[in-house]
């Protein structure tokens, strides 16, 4: 696609969203069977699925902390994610993404209760369209909460970005393409930023704004997420169908 | 009863002394740590809906033994930490040089967990009544936090199970239930669990169980005739 004339007319973005809003976003919390816990995650027009394994042995053996869990995050894009087809495999475009979001989790993380084991963390972006990294990260936090691992809260991130002049919340490709600014932001409920970073270029006044409209963002998605995991709750409650259930168990002769 | 369902960072009191496990104190508040159910009954408690077996000391757990050395052996008991069952704490006197005699790789065994030390050193001991090597029936596995559901009220889902079936089971707190029997009880019981651990949410599991049972040796019944 050429860049488009103007990316933000009458006020309306090019999806008809107003500058504050977020994408259509929705949350699944526990898909995935043999995990410990999961979170699909559809984010405008971004999939994203995160898997968390944990609390387990640490393989390496000289990876583990002697008084802590360590947390491992990998942040892969499928190779059929975006328009041209991605060479697959670890970059350094996501060895990078997986070490912020790492720290943007680890934080909250109580790694002491768990000392020599891992937490793995897998995120699987299946659908790319702009804050990838992000909607990871909120992913991550409910397939996190999912597998039962404790944490102080959750986290919730959402990018910002400046189009045409003007700061908006929540870019889309297009906007992150031909925008002058992104900037995406991980905060937790405490309100203490855990992820910042920004690409492009915006004034002090200017990041200010970005920023209190990051926090309206990521209140709005700490919302979401916790209901995710509150409707995970209700379906369990609810009467299961009857399943053919293959017997189990090992002989021990 | 409602119960109310909490996400980690959820405010739970505000009295600190309260704080019980999966929960945190910050700023003289109480926190939840966890993905579960408040219990309010005497101190603010989380219980978590997941997670893996973490052992506490006095937990009967089933393990299989993976690895020996010179005076322990290792057993996994599903969890991220081995527990380790040192000669001293098997229920006979054992000949260091012949251990393999006395347990060797791959078996079961029921055993306490005598002490667990701040970097997760899990000590097993097997002196004790009840505690002993599993030398026939099944084991299955099954969420260790769906275990007190598979117990029941003192007991009364797995007496149930036990009477009704006439098979001997033992449910160990790491999740793992051994059950030994007719086969055909056997298979039976070991549905029942599995249904229980999938309804563990519902209320009146007892007795609809109960109505499983019977139904199920119902068909049994009918099919053998």
């Amino acid at each position: 696609m050429t860049k488009p004339e103007k990316l933000i007319i009458d006020g309306k973005r090019l999806d008809g969203r107003g500058p504050n809003e977020l994408r259509p976003i929705k949350f699944k919390a526990g898909v995935l069977k043999r995990a410990d816990g999961s979170c699909y995650l559809e984010f405008g027009g971004n999939k994203v699925m995160a898997a968390v394994y944990g609390p387990r042995e640490v393989h390496p053996r000289h990876l583990q902390k002697a008084s802590r869990a360590v947390v491992r995050y990998r942040y892969n894009m499928a190779a059929f994610s975006v328009e041209e087809r991605k060479r697959p495999g670890p970059d350094r475009r996501s060895i990078e993404i997986s070490k912020v979001s790492r720290e943007s989790l680890e934080s909250v993380i109580l790694q002491e209760l768990y000392p020599r084991s891992a937490i793995d963390i897998f995120v699987e972006i299946l659908q790319a369209d702009a804050g990838t990294r992000v909607a990871g990260i909120n992913a991550a936090s409910v397939a996190l909460a999912d597998a039962g691992i404790p944490m102080k809260c959750l986290v919730s991130a959402c990018a910002v970005g400046k189009v045409d002049g003007e700061i908006v919340l929540d870019l889309n490709k297009d906007e992150d393409n031909y925008g002058d600014a992104d900037l995406p932001i991980a905060i937790n409920q405490f309100g203490e930023v855990t992820l910042c970073q920004m690409d492009g270029h915006l004034s002090e006044e200017e990041f200010g704004k970005a920023l209190d409209m990051a926090i309206e963002g990521c209140k709005k998605l700490h919302e979401m997420q916790k209901q995710a995991l509150v409707e995970k709750y209700g379906q369990m409650v609810a009467p299961v169908a009857e399943e053919a259930q293959t017997n189990g168990g090992v002989l021990n002769e | 009863m409602e119960r109310e369902i909490v996400v980690p960072g959820d405010v739970l009191g505000e009295d600190p002394k309260l704080a019980g496990s999966g929960t945190y104190v910050q700023d003289g508040r109480v926190y939840s740590a966890n993905y579960g159910l408040v219990d309010r009954r005497t101190n603010i408690k989380v219980i978590p809906l997941s997670g893996r077996y973490i052992p506490a000391r006095g937990d009967l757990v089933i393990g299989k033994v993976v690895d020996m050395t010179f005076s322990n052996w290792f057993a996994d008991i599903n969890s991220p930490y081995e527990g380790m069952l040192h000669i001293s704490e098997y229920p006979e006197r054992v000949d260091p040089a012949n251990m393999r005699k006395y347990l060797h790789v791959g078996e079961l065994i029921i055993a306490r967990v005598a002490d667990v030390d701040p970097t997760m050193k899990v000590e097993l001991t097997m002196r004790d009544e009840h505690l002993r090597i599993l030398k026939q029936g099944r084991v299955i596995d099954i969420s260790h936090v769906k275990i007190p559901r598979v117990i029941g009220r003192n007991g009364s889902m797995i007496g149930m199970l036990k009477k009704d079936l006439n098979v001997s089971i033992f449910v160990g707190q790491n999740g793992r239930i051994w059950l030994k029997g007719d086969d055909k009880n056997v298979d039976l019981a070991i549905r029942t669990i599995f249904k229980i651990e999938r309804e563990a949410h519902t209320s009146g599991l007892t007795d609809k169980i109960k109505e499983y049972i019977n139904r199920e040796q119902e068909q049994l019944r009918s099919s053998t005739k």
